[in-house]
């Protein structure tokens, strides 16, 4: 019984730690039909500004709270650059899924690189480089005949402003050495520490309790799952986003504009990441690869729940936290002790790494026999 | 009946007083397969225009060319005299174009209720209420029983009469309607028919009209036969002869 419970509480907080994950995932999956690869990399981005944000809030009064503080600076940093993916790279490759997922990866790496190396002396070049080429490319954009000469502005104007900002940057690190050149972050992982009134745990059972910052999270799942039900269900952008997700070309045929559309939900999906990046910062430690270690995870949420159904994933979610929980805390290892050979097969699988090998065996024979997730769609699909 | 080559645009003597709708020398290509060649037609306001052909001559990419989804390669699309070719869809609508496509393209897993709200979505000038007016009720009156239901899960009939409803919510200045009695039983063409006449004559817009059902063709004002992807003849439609009717309808 003990063990039960203890499982199934285990299960349930990886399991809510999963779907807050894959939430994001989902929403935008179900709508453009691709995952972003740097979903994870949106978490780990979360997880650094709870990092910033708690540096920021100690020794003052609220320093006991500044976790929701993180959650919500989480949610619009990642929101924004969520955003700024989308109008940047993602809306021209709307139809081309392959390089999407490529680009995305590609992004994804960019932005483990960016944690790792970034500096004042790193952020006060990029500010320059921005300036100087998006302001000259404003500038001349009022010219008559831009379009003409267009290419050849960014040719000239790539380098130069690559060339200054580099040799501004570079003059900064020699006059203010380490204290500009110094990493924020560095490659080392940073920790983020719950705060006082979430130490601890509530106990269960005798030997067993649950750790507060696990039933954080699992509140914080609940909340925003009904926050995305209520959002989606509930409000007008909500409706515009289930109709493009179902149908795009008879949305905008309807005047949707979908583009706006697009932007909204991605931002939102990468919000929710945040969030996500949030919750696993109280977990452990974060470096700038924690975002890898749950993008296949939160993909396989995905694709065992099915396209566009909340239920698939908050299901598949679970399931698979459950799961990996009982196989690799070897739960029903005691069960079967009249087998010698059974017993040592489930030992055998009692590690983090083979739990994952049985979990993804165990998707493989699912999807044999439910190929498009537990909530197929009825009807006609997204046809993206 | 005036037979012409495809380059020389025969349109009705209204248009040239009241144009809603003017495309001339239209070319649209799938890949390398030319589709529409040298279309020219128009859609003054107030009249209801019938496009005519047999299957596969390019209605649909007619249609689909004036709402945006296709790009021409060559020609001119206008509405009110504005050029609208570099409009997305979305802008197409909320210019004033409400588009009934062929397969009726119900959003599925939507209400009925909030497949209508979504016609609201072309509606010039925000601030509007969410909300149903009555007139689309006395139109088609089976929608007001339905409003929970899922669009997906409604008959043919019942869905054709959303899309027309769908596209009226938005009250647009030109209503463009791919066969909208395709596959659907005789009472409710006749009822369709009513309703789309009923618009026309109420409201003032005018009416772009994919049809094979001859009785319903005739109820148009003006009617542009295509063969081959082009224009190939063109008049009012009292003067539908036996042999257009013949060459160009496939009943
Ligand atoms: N997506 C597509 N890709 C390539 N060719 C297409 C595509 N859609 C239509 N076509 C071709 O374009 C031509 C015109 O098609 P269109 O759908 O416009 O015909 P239609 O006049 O509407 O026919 P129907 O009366 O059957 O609806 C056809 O020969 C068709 O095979
Ligand atoms: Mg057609």
């Amino acid at each position: 019984m003990t063990q039960l419970l203890e499982s199934l509480f285990g299960g349930l907080s990886i399991g809510s730690v999963l779907l807050l994950s894959a939430l994001g995932l989902a929403i935008v999956f179900g709508l453009m039909g691709v995952i972003n690869m740097a979903h994870g990399e949106l978490m780990m981005l979360g997880a650094y500004t709870t990092f910033v944000v708690q540096n920021a809030f100690k020794k003052t009064p609220l320093e006991g709270f500044y976790i929701f503080f993180a959650l919500i600076a989480a949610f619009i940093v990642t929101a924004l650059l969520g955003l700024l993916l989308e109008r940047g790279v993602i809306r021209y490759l709307y139809g081309r899924p392959l390089e999407t997922l490529l680009a995305t990866w590609g992004v994804s790496l960019i932005l483990q690189q960016f944690v790792r190396s970034v500096s004042w002396q790193f952020i006060a070049g990029l500010l320059i480089f921005c300036l100087l080429f998006f302001g000259a490319m404003g500038v001349l954009s009022r010219l008559a005949n831009f379009e003409r000469i267009r290419g050849w502005v960014i040719g000239l104007m790539l380098p130069i402003s690559a060339a200054i900002s580099l040799t501004i940057s570079h003059i900064l690190g020699q006059t203010y050495k380490l204290a500009v050149t110094n990493p924020w972050f560095g490659t080392q992982g940073v920790d983020v520490t719950a705060p006082k009134w979430l130490r601890g745990g509530l106990p269960i059972v005798k030997e067993y309790q649950l750790p507060y910052t696990r039933l954080f999270i699992i509140v914080l799942t609940v909340v925003c799952v009904l926050g995305i039900y209520w959002f989606l269900n509930k409000t007008a952008w909500g409706l515009r986003i289930r109709a493009v997700t179902q149908n795009r070309n008879m949305s905008a045929c309807l005047g949707i504009p979908t583009a706006t559309v697009d932007a909204l939900t991605f931002a939102i999906g990468s919000g929710l990441a945040g969030i996500a990046g949030c919750a696993v910062s109280l977990l452990g430690s974060v470096s700038p690869n924690t975002g890898q270690s749950y993008i296949v995870d939160t993909f396989m949420v995905v694709v065992v729940g099915g396209v566009g159904k909340l239920v698939g994933s908050i299901v598949a979610a679970s399931a698979i936290g459950v799961i990996s929980y009982v196989v690799s805390s070897n739960a029903l290892g005691p069960l079967v002790g009249f087998s010698e050979s059974l017993k040592g097969l489930f030992e055998f699988f009692a590690t983090a790494s083979m739990a994952k090998v049985m979990v993804f065996a165990l998707i493989v024979i699912f999807l044999q026999f439910r190929p498009a997730g537990l909530f197929p769609q009825k009807g006609r699909t997204v046809d993206a | 009946m005036t037979q012409t080559n495809s380059t020389v645009a025969i349109q009705p003597s209204e248009l040239g007083v009241n144009p809603l709708l003017e495309i001339t020398n239209l070319n649209v290509y799938y890949g390398e397969s030319h589709i529409l060649r040298n279309v020219d037609m128009g859609v003054a306001a107030g009249k209801m225009v019938c496009l005519i052909g047999r299957n596969g001559v390019g209605k649909t990419t007619l249609l689909k060319s004036i709402m945006g989804l296709l790009k021409p390669r060559q020609g001119m699309i206008k509405l009110m005299g504005e050029p609208i070719l570099t409009r997305t869809p979305d802008q197409r609508a909320r210019s004033g174009i409400g588009y009934v496509p062929q397969g009726r393209e119900i959003i599925p897993r939507l209400t009925v209720g909030e497949n209508l709200l979504l016609g609201l979505e072309a509606r010039p000038g925000k601030g509007r209420k969410a909300e149903i007016p009555e007139e689309i009720f006395d139109l088609f009156p089976v929608l007001k029983t339905m409003l929970w239901r899922m669009g997906g899960d409604l008959s043919g009939g019942q869905q054709q009469q959303l899309a027309i409803a769908r596209a009226l919510m938005g009250k647009p200045r030109l209503l463009v309607l791919d066969e909208p009695t395709e596959g659907i039983q005789p009472s409710i063409i006749l009822e369709i028919e009513a309703a789309v006449r009923r618009i026309v004559e109420t409201t003032g817009i005018g009416v772009l009209l994919v049809e094979q059902h001859l009785h319903f063709v005739r109820q148009a004002d003006w009617y542009y036969a295509m063969q081959k992807g082009g224009i190939v003849a063109a008049g009012p439609t009292s003067e539908l002869s036996n042999d257009v009717v013949q060459r160009f309808l496939a009943v």
